[in-house]
């Protein structure tokens, strides 16, 4: 069963009449990640932000958009607005511009978790303190009476991901939630999205330009290139035997730089591992 | 060729009259080879690009000295085409109303080497980073963000520097165009005998060109390795960080 | 010039740029266009109304209005602008100052302006007039004591923000002197903005002027100034309303057509509209209008 599925997506720009998106069509099945790579500037944001419909209002968009059987695309904003954050929740790359930089994290979850259920402060308060010691958040009660510039990149992305726990909705649009972050937090947001999947059954959909994170997290993944898509499939035979030559260009580049790094850390005598493990190689 | 001795920095924090310092730098020390390529890996808040600016003689050290050459890096004649930089923003980078041309010549017009044969020079520049001379009357917004870099790398290099700092230079691109600069980079290395100091969080970039690395947390340094010792690292840290790595694996690797 | 071409794509702002361009004209060569002295009084042409000779008629004293209207273009907006042009100058130096060594010398720069911000700008400028007495050049001298601070303050906002650039920073890096950075890359970009606040400001000193005349601080008679020429329509307001109309309007056309431009020039001023191939590329006026305070 599909949990979105888009037909002929077209988005196009109202002010210039410039075509962004072609002709896009795709689907997420449930209880399976998607992964969208690209690079900038080929359409992956913009084809994930028409789904919630929130592009900039000079975008337009024409085409199917079916989630759970019904055509988004036509509903109305209040029918819309109903549905984000409920039912389609969306984790952002720049976790310091995603939340409001005048208010405490504190009330501005609280404010979400109003707008969707009808718990009094102290429930929604109980829900979401669980779900944050779930993502390893430490002293959940500190985290959300600060502000969001005082807190690290890596949190505020965790804190997004509990939101979503505490959400429980069908579909988790993830946009390039790894890119801002160091390579420590960005191990541990990976960790939590997957441990997420696995809770709650949810399908994603996953942005990155990062094939390595890609191919942790998802089964499978599309290849945008220039506003239309290139290459889709599941995810081992799209890295392994990539079809396009433009996914072979990506597929190379990215093979370089990891190779190189693997030899560095294999290289020398064969019994070099002491005391260094890696669980992957 | 590079030394820095001992480097103290902080930054006032509160208003006008308080005391309250924050410090940044805690007595960082360590030198550069000439023709080496220095890595400093470290995670945004550890102080990499603080040092950078200091290395660059931008800002001045609150003790400690730092000596290019045997001369103090803060005078701006010992400088003045010996050290160059190359910076993460890319498009901020260029001053929008110069041409590519302009951007290109300005350290060389500081050096008051500008002779009749210019225009020959910026194309071989040009050239020299992948990019023709079509490019030589654009303006930088008309360029991608790949380009720009180039167009910064060859202003770097116009007057050729002993050593060129790159301050997260390839962390703004896509990857593929990562590996085109790293490429590029390494051969004009080689061409130019220059060195450079690389400062990033991206160990597999820093791994790809450098020879030596740095591993830099809270203002100091944990560990300097040369890079094909990276897999023999003592600190916890600088342990950590190599097993959380998320790499990419082909068709044989599992 | 780009600039221009930039402007042309702008009905509004082009229509804006010809008034002023005409009137500024006018002013310098008021002899030629003024069809009549000024200052010729004629008793029995008082409050006559417009006649073929007298294009707008005569006021309390029979001198032409449409003679006085041009010659008074001299002092509401000539002298003004070079009373704006000095203010700017003054701030711009001290901003630049300011906004690119910050540290200390920040520090103490803006406690001056601060002093000097304090103080009210209206009573301010009468206090001055009344020191050195009533007459134009008091007050141009007035307007630039009060107003350098603001414009220093602005300014320094701008550069501030412009030499946290990489651009700047590399120019740093490469040794290059402190002076030719703040030439080369900080003034050609803080231009936009100094440009559009100093339209702006025209706007507000023009009637500030217009107005300490009106009081009788201003220009002393017979001069011709509009404001003035507003005061001694001021008896007559409710009997012969139509003699107010000249000096106003003319006040009104000036400032909005300044203030249009004001508006114009910050898009046209833009660098990312330039081009290599010399054509211009359209661009959504999508940027922050300027707040500046009136007074």
């Amino acid at each position: 069963m599909n949990i979105v599925e888009v037909k002929h997506l077209k988005i196009w720009d109202a002010n210039t009449d410039k075509v962004i998106i072609y002709n896009s069509s795709f689907q997420v099945k449930q209880g399976s990640c998607l992964a969208i790579v690209g690079e900038s500037g080929s359409g992956k944001s913009v084809t994930c932000r028409s789904i919630m419909r929130l592009n900039k209002p000079w975008l337009r968009q024409s085409g199917t958009i079916l989630f759970k059987g019904e055509d988004i695309n036509q509903l109305s904003e209040q029918a819309m607005r109903r549905r984000r954050g409920k039912n389609l929740c969306m984790i952002l790359q720049n976790g310091m511009s995603a939340f409001d930089p005048s208010c405490v994290i504190g009330v501005q979850i609280r404010e979400t978790l109003q707008t969707h259920f009808d718990w009094n402060n102290k429930e929604s308060e109980r829900k979401i303190i669980s779900a944050m010691e779930s993502v390893m958040l430490k002293n959940p009660q500190e985290i959300l009476n600060q502000y969001p510039h005082q807190l690290s990149g890596g949190m505020l992305q965790r804190i997004m991901i509990a939101l979503a726990l505490v959400l429980e909705p069908d579909l988790i649009i993830a946009d390039e939630p790894t890119t801002a972050l160091d390579t420590i937090s960005q191990y541990e947001v990976v960790e939590q999205l997957i441990r997420l999947r696995e809770r709650m059954g949810c399908s994603m959909l996953f942005i990155s330009h990062d094939l390595g994170v890609v191919q942790k997290i998802a089964d499978e993944v599309m290849v945008m290139k220039d506003g239309a898509i290139v290459e889709s499939g599941h995810i081992r035979s799209v890295f392994t035997k990539p079809k396009h030559d433009y996914t072979q260009f990506l597929v190379s580049t990215r093979l370089e730089l990891s190779n190189h790094f693997r030899k560095l850390m294999q290289g020398g005598d064969a019994d070099a591992q002491g005391g260094w493990d890696r669980k992957v190689l | 060729m590079l030394k820095v001795d001992g480097i103290e920095k902080s930054y006032k924090q509160g208003g006008l009259f308080s005391k309250q310092r924050q410090k940044i730098l805690k007595k960082v020390a360590f030198e550069c080879q000439h023709g080496e390529c220095l890595g400093i890996i470290g995670e945004s808040g550890s102080g990499k690009s603080t040092l950078g600016r200091l290395i660059l003689g931008i800002e001045k050290p609150d003790r400690g000295r730092i000596l290019f050459e045997g001369e103090n890096v803060n005078d701006r004649r010992v400088r003045r085409g010996s050290i160059s930089a190359v910076f993460q923003n890319y498009t901020s980078s260029i001053n929008p109303f110069l041409t590519v041309e302009e951007a290109i010549m300005e350290p060389l017009k500081a050096q008051k080497k500008v002779e009749p044969g210019m225009q020959i020079k910026v194309d071989t520049l040009l050239h020299q980073v992948g990019l023709d001379s079509s490019y030589r009357l654009k303006y930088p917004h008309e360029l991608s963000g790949g380009e720009a870099q180039r167009v910064c790398i060859a202003r770097a290099i116009s007057t050729e520097p002993r050593c060129i700092v790159f301050d997260e230079a390839i962390s703004s691109l896509d990857v593929s165009v990562q590996i085109q600069v790293l490429r590029l980079l390494k051969e004009l290395k080689q061409f130019y005998q220059m060195s450079y100091v690389f400062i990033t969080h991206d160990i597999q970039a820093a791994a790809y060109i450098c020879d030596r690395v740095i591993i830099f947390r809270d203002g100091q340094i944990e560990e300097m390795v040369p890079i094909e010792q990276l897999k023999h690292v003592q600190s916890d840290y600088a342990r950590r960080i190599l097993t959380y790595l998320i790499t990419f694996q082909g068709e044989d690797q599992g | 010039m780009r600039l221009l071409r930039n402007l042309s794509k702008d009905k509004f702002a082009m229509t804006s740029l010809v008034v002023i361009v005409i009137i500024v004209a006018m002013g310098i060569f008021a002899p030629l266009c003024a069809p009549h002295d000024p200052e010729e009084v004629n008793m029995k042409l008082r409050y006559a109304t417009s006649s073929w000779s007298y294009w707008l008629g005569n006021d309390h004293l029979g001198r032409c209005v449409l003679s006085r209207l041009i010659y008074g273009i001299r002092p509401s907006v000539l002298w003004v602008l070079v009373a704006l042009m000095i203010s700017v100058l003054v701030g711009a130096v001290v901003g630049f100052i300011a906004g690119y060594f910050k540290g200390k010398t920040d520090a103490w720069i803006m406690r001056l302006c601060d002093v000097m911000l304090s103080f009210p700008g209206y009573v301010m400028t009468l206090a001055v007039v009344g020191i050195l007495g009533a007459g134009l050049e008091h007050i141009l001298i007035a307007f630039v004591v009060m107003k350098w601070a603001w414009f220093a303050r602005v300014i320094r906002t701008s550069v501030m923000q412009f030499s946290e650039m990489e651009y700047v920073k590399f120019a740093k890096a490469s040794g290059i002197g402190s002076f030719k950075i703040i030439t080369k890359h900080i003034v050609p970009v803080t231009f936009a903005d100094v440009a559009v606040i100093a339209s702006g400001s025209m706007c507000s000193m023009m009637l500030q002027i217009s107005g300490l005349s009106f009081l009788g601080l201003g220009i002393q008679a017979p001069h011709a100034e509009w404001g003035m020429m507003l005061n001694e329509t001021r008896e007559v307001m409710f009997s012969r309303p139509e003699l107010m109309l000249a000096p106003g309007l003319a006040i009104v056309i000036v400032v909005s057509a300044f203030n249009f431009l004001s508006d114009a020039l910050q898009v046209a001023l833009d660098p990312k509209l330039m081009t290599s191939q010399g054509k211009l590329r359209k661009k959504e006026v999508g940027k922050a209008v300027y707040e500046y305070r009136r007074g």
